[in-house]
């Protein structure tokens, strides 16, 4: 039993359940139904209150954000007794530069991976699923090994690399490798989406005497926006979230990204400003929510055709 | 078809390549190559390289501070490992992270993807709001916010409270601090339970409504029927979390302070590697580190596709 392919005839994720198939009439029925009611209600309950408990520790987040910062472990309760900004200018000044310096080095990094990630992962992915070369059958293997290759084995090396070249506390070597397609979840996902095109568009087009780059560029690409809203979503998302590369790469202040930064809220000292701890965390966490709010469908989609976390 | 069931069916070598041209005459079209120019520099200069390179740096001596060049000594940084308390810290700590959170995190996922399959009305909610953590779950943010949370002053302590259970530093405590970050990855069940649930919908209905009129119940049906059906994909995220839990990083850096506190008790392997690669510089001891994480991971991976045949079933 397979996922199916992110092609466009898929039915689309957001689709509503499957209807209960109507069993065959069991007496007495209206009994049965009002069980049934109980239980959906039940089922409902017990479903709302996880979803609060899961959900209480963000909005506590939120609300201890405007709280004056010596009230928030005093008073835990999401309705605020007095409501203040202090945090969020207090947070913002915190170092010798401002939190728009980390959230602009984060957003420059994203927009270059994205673009980088977008333009030869869809390369590979056209070359791996619509064109016959020698070796392709063992580079898609090799491709689809990478995605368990832990970084670790690479990273001690890549960063010796990058040393020599004079690329550390720059970002390039945070934005080069994704102009290299290294990403391998992204090419998959994509090669998986070519596969479910029809050909035939392909063909129409070779009679028309396009070659494989126009056919690339004028047919596929426009038709795999579902598969390259899924990459730049998720690009988007990782790297917002690294945190690794970008503390391993990034050494001077004003190179730092949102979330190295939001780390050193908490080396600052013992007795950290938790308030404008909390305010630079809820904007940092702001850019993911809005991609929440508007890219979930693409989200879901690529979680539940490729296996993405 | 998922990674693994590509590479599965690779494995095995029935199709060549990737379906599709197979059935059209054998040619080699350069321009393939083109295509793949971006990738192919990367898979070597990013990949193939920089790993063989590492391999060579985890049999010598080699200390970028120093300004020397590498100095063989064979498998000493492999023996140093077995004599090294941190790392045998690290190993345990790793090990049972991998060995709680993944199961843990599964079992929730697919215990709710399937309270939530059965035609419940605000699916779409429920997934949304479950999903959530997911998205934010790996940030810097979040982990600040579980470091306070289960604080001794936390909102965890003042839910339990309560109840009239003492406080107790969650984070600071030996004992619980890698449960905190257990917890917090099986927080972010909702990715695998999406997956769960799409590989539900692809269950025919008319299995269950065979099963019923056999007279099977609700349990009989999840046993013969949902779960044989869904193997392939609890296996396919069992063995992508697995691999995904053995490089954790970001949370224990943060709830720890680089350090992996208290007591090495959330000292995972990563964050021991990055200590000694990148902390005092031991660039041959953590490439050799890193290639026993490597063949470790290669290990568990292989084990599990080599017992795959026991346990998950394929219908093909």
């Amino acid at each position: 039993m397979t996922l199916p392919p992110a092609a466009p005839p898929a039915p689309p994720v957001t689709d509503p359940p499957a209807p209960q198939t109507p069993g065959p009439p069991r007496p007495p029925a209206r009994r049965r139904r009002h069980r049934g009611t109980v239980r959906a209600v039940l089922k409902h309950v017990w479903l709302i209150a996880l979803a609060m408990t899961m959900i209480y520790p963000l909005i506590w987040l939120v609300v201890s954000s405007f709280k004056p910062t010596d009230t928030i472990f005093r008073n835990m309760s999401i309705i605020p007794d007095e409501v203040t900004l202090a945090n969020y200018t207090n947070g913002w000044h915190a170092f010798a530069d401002p939190f728009s310096t980390f959230l602009w080095n984060s957003v420059f990094i994203a927009f270059w991976a994205i673009v980088g990630n977008l333009l030869t992962c869809s390369l590979a992915a056209y070359g791996f699923a619509r064109t016959r070369f020698r070796g392709r059958g063992i580079m898609f293997a090799v491709m689809l090994l990478t995605l368990m290759l832990p970084f670790q084995v690479t990273v001690v090396p890549q960063y010796i690399v990058f040393k020599e070249l004079g690329w550390v506390n720059t970002v390039l070597p945070l934005i080069v490798p994704k102009f290299l397609a290294t990403d391998a979840f992204f090419v998959f996902l994509m090669v998986q989406f070519i596969r479910g095109l029809p050909r035939e568009l392909d063909e129409a087009a070779r009679i028309d005497g396009a070659g494989h780059f126009r056919t690339y560029y004028r047919i596929i690409l426009p038709l795999m926006t579902p598969a390259l809203a899924a990459t730049a979503i998720f690009t988007f998302i990782w790297t917002w979230n690294d945190f690794f590369t970008q503390l391993l790469y990034l050494t001077s202040l004003d190179k730092k990204t949102a979330a190295v930064a939001l780390n050193m809220y908490l080396d600052a000292s013992s007795t950290s400003d938790y308030g404008a701890m909390f305010a630079m965390s809820v904007i940092s966490l702001a850019p993911l929510f809005f991609v929440f709010l508007f890219g979930q469908r693409w989200l879901i989609r690529g979680i539940a055709t490729t296996g993405i976390k | 078809m998922s990674a693994l069931g590509e590479l599965r069916t690779l494995a095995r070598g029935r199709p060549k390549g990737p379906p599709g041209l197979r059935s059209r005459k054998p040619r080699n079209e350069w321009v393939g190559y083109l295509f793949l120019t971006p990738w192919m520099v990367g898979i070597l200069g990013i990949t193939v390289i920089p790993m063989l390179a590492s391999l060579y740096l985890s049999f010598t001596d080699y200390r970028l501070t120093r300004r020397r060049s590498p100095r063989f000594i064979g498998l000493d940084n492999y023996e140093r490992m077995f004599t090294d308390a941190n790392w045998l810290d690290a190993v345990g700590v790793t090990l049972r992270y991998v060995v709680f959170s993944v199961p843990l995190q599964l079992a929730v996922a697919l215990g709710l993807a399937l309270l939530l399959d059965r035609g419940l009305r605000g699916l779409p909610f429920y997934r949304s709001v479950f999903y959530l953590p997911s998205l934010l779950g790996g940030s810097v943010a979040v982990a600040i916010l579980w470091k306070q949370v289960f604080g001794y002053e936390g909102l965890f302590n003042a839910f339990t409270g309560l109840f009239g259970v003492a406080p107790k530093g969650w984070v600071s405590s030996p004992d619980t601090a890698l449960w905190t970050l257990i917890l917090l990855h099986i927080w972010t069940f909702g990715a695998p339970m999406i997956i769960f649930l799409a590989g539900l919908r692809q269950i025919p209905r008319m299995y269950y409504e065979a099963a019923e009129v056999d007279g099977a119940g609700r349990w009989r049906q999840f046993r013969s029927i949902t779960l044989p059906l869904l193997s392939p994909i609890i296996f396919f995220n069992l063995v992508l979390q697995v691999i995904g839990a053995f490089q954790s990083f970001t949370q224990a850096y943060v709830i720890s302070g680089g350090a992996g506190l208290p007591a090495n008790s959330t000292l995972f392997y990563s964050l021991y590697l990055y200590q000694q690669g990148f902390g005092s510089f031991q660039m041959g001891y953590a490439s050799a580190m890193a290639w026993v994480l490597l063949l470790t991971i290669a290990a568990v991976t292989g084990l599990f596709f080599a017992t795959s045949r026991f346990w998950v079933f394929y219908e093909d």
